[in-house]
């Protein structure tokens, strides 16, 4: 029971992850997609800050009567992996509104088979 | 101001004139510029090269010594592989103009700040010698890569693009969760310093599951065989140019850190004995150049013929990694470089029928070889290069993957590579059958030549094919240097 509790942030990581994944693959809904995905990236974000954490240790300032400090390091970095996060998630919101402009759904099973070449054929001409 | 000083130039310059390009208007400058950048930051990388061969050049940035700083490290390795994404970048963009015109009209600088931000991301992920710094530009090429492939004028452009993203963003995600691991056993993300201080760690299954993680995420990045199904849509709906840059840089730069991965921070001793990596890349690489080629044999659009045909090549630079020895990586690295002025040739000259001809149906091209004589010649002879016939480049790489295979006693895959080049020969055959052999229909629209701005780049690529099929001093002797990088071990002058 107490290993169980002592890895409780790796549980969740995998639980998160897993949730996560299974949103991106089965959810034929884009927006669901990217939850899906927001949610399997933030599974490593907490991954690796619970990596940063010591035992016992305190904030990592600089100041009198503390020895013992967590690991600042991975703190940064999911910053800057939140940053990219943030990113990826608007320019998937992006597409999904062109692609809603474009189709009038955002239901990826169907999107795409109906189209043929001679459609591009008919844009190519427009746009000459 | 030494050669060294300018290194980190090669990635700075693409990125810092993306925000200019941006700002700037019309259709000439954004264009003018961006070559200007790419144009230099190909010469730095070329300068790069001799130095960086035998040697390793690094650049602490802030003049923060690693590994407590992010460094710039350079070896033959990834000096051959910068040189050919900067030149490659360099070589495609006098032929971008006209194409560009065409398919996007408006707001060239978006498109053009977007291009540059991708080329600074993959010649960040080549140079930079630590774990975190490579996932953050991997996701920033990858990010500009989502955009600019958006961009194609077809509507499944925008899913094909979305797919990507999706895709794309879980092999992104799944190299994090390998350097989170990599990063908890030895803590640094310094390349050289964690290959120092894996082996005390490695028998732990933190340590084997964060190279598996490692080596699917930049499967899924690099296309190889399961993992490809975002690439044909990809490739087929992006505007031209930007196919042909992608199909000549951003798989081999995936392929490029994979290898870094097995052989400098795990050591080949621990990827290939402890994980059976070679039989697992070596089936992955096999069906990947059969189901490539095969599924290639049947498309109608040459755009997509052309991507599935990719997929089979990365499976053939896999396969020279599989064989696990000098002569093997050295035909990887040969593949990867030859590979890229290949693809990007034939590219660029479907990029030129697909300027006069609205559609890039096979059926839809009968006849136009006799219309367009000087673009399908292009086209026939790099399909001669893909299909390896002697005295191309494709043939050099085939020669040297062959002789690998020969000296593993692996005799059946000699068999394999002369099989799937055959069936190059199929799908490369049915082009031109239709572009040569067949009459134009009644009443079709006749073709015009297409311009020489799309001309000339497109045959100087088909002129290099057919140069460094002859002259391969520089090719093979920069991949052997490579080879010798990664495996650490001089692989003694190869024929």
């Amino acid at each position: 029971m107490m290993t169980f509790l002592s890895f409780f942030n790796y549980w969740v990581v995998i639980a998160l992850m897993m949730i996560g994944f299974y949103c991106v693959i089965a959810r034929g809904n884009m927006v669901k997609k990217i939850m899906g995905l927001n949610l399997f990236q933030t599974s490593v974000f907490i991954l690796f800050i619970s990596a940063g954490k010591v035992v016992g240790g305190s904030t990592p300032i600089l100041r009198d009567g503390v020895e013992v400090y967590s690991n600042p390091l991975p703190h940064v970095l999911i910053l800057t992996a939140i940053v990219v996060g943030v990113a990826i998630t608007a320019l998937g919101l992006a597409l999904a509104v062109r692609i809603q402009e474009a189709y009038g759904s955002i239901e990826d099973d169907h999107l795409g088979d109906e189209d043929d070449d001679a459609e591009l054929a008919r844009m190519n001409r427009e746009g000459r | 101001m030494n050669l060294l000083e300018w290194l980190p130039f090669i990635v700075l310059i693409p990125l810092i004139s993306s925000g200019i390009v941006a700002c700037l208007p019309g259709r000439f400058w954004p264009w003018a510029f961006t070559l200007l950048a790419a144009l230099a930051s190909a010469v730095i990388a070329a300068l790069v090269l001799p130095e960086a061969m035998g040697s390793e050049l690094s650049y602490p940035f802030g003049n923060w010594q690693p590994p407590i700083g992010i460094e710039y490290r350079v070896d033959a390795a990834n000096a051959f592989v910068a040189l050919l994404v900067a030149g490659m970048a360099a070589l495609a963009l006098p032929w971008a103009k006209a194409s560009v015109d065409q398919e996007i009209p408006e707001r060239q600088g978006a498109f053009y700040a977007l291009f540059l931000m991708a080329l600074a991301g993959l010649l960040g992920i080549t140079l930079s010698g630590d774990a975190f710094n490579i996932f953050v530009f991997l996701e920033i090429s990858s990010l500009a890569t989502y955009a600019i492939i958006a961009h194609g004028r077809d509507r499944r452009a925008l899913l094909a693009a979305f797919r990507y993203l999706i895709m794309g963003t879980v092999g992104a995600t799944f190299l994090l969760i390998g350097i989170a691991f990599l990063y908890m056993m030895t803590g640094t993300l310094n390349l050289a310093d964690m290959a120092e201080r894996l082996p005390e760690v490695s028998d732990t299954r933190a340590v084997r599951a964060g190279l598996a993680f490692i080596i699917v995420g930049l499967g899924l990045k690099l296309a190889l065989l399961p993992l490809h199904l975002w690439l044909p849509n990809a490739y087929t709906y992006a505007p031209h140019f930007v196919t042909v840059f992608l199909a000549g840089t951003a798989t081999k730069v995936a392929l490029y850190v994979m290898l870094r991965f097995i052989f400098t921070v795990f050591s080949p001793d621990y990827s290939f004995v402890v994980l059976p990596l070679s039989s697992v890349l070596m089936v992955l690489a096999v069906a990947g150049m059969f189901a490539g080629s095969w599924v290639a044999m049947f498309q109608d659009n040459i755009k997509r013929m052309l991507a599935y045909s990719s997929v089979a090549q990365v499976g053939y630079m896999v396969l020279g990694v599989s064989l696990v020895s000098a002569i093997g990586l050295t035909a990887a690295f040969l593949h990867l470089f030859n590979h890229a002025l290949m693809k990007t040739a034939l590219f660029m000259a479907v990029g030129c029928l697909a300027y006069r001809a609205g559609s890039l149906k096979i059926q839809s091209l009968q006849g136009c070889g006799r219309e367009m004589p000087w673009t399908m010649t292009a086209f026939a002879l790099a399909g001669l290069s893909i299909i390896g016939v002697p005295t191309t480049a494709g043939f050099i790489s085939k020669w040297y993957l062959i002789l690998a295979a020969v000296e593993a006693q692996s005799w059946w895959l000699v068999g394999l590579i002369v099989i799937t080049s055959m069936m190059a020969v199929y799908y490369i055959w049915r082009v031109i059958e239709a572009a040569w052999m067949t009459e134009r229909p009644e009443g079709a629209t006749r073709l015009k030549e297409a311009p020489l701005s799309l001309l000339i780049p497109t045959w100087v690529l088909v002129a290099l094919n057919f140069y460094f099929g002859i002259d391969t001093r520089l090719t093979v002797g920069a991949s052997s240097a490579a080879a010798e990088a990664l495996l650490g071990v001089p692989t003694g002058g190869l024929p």
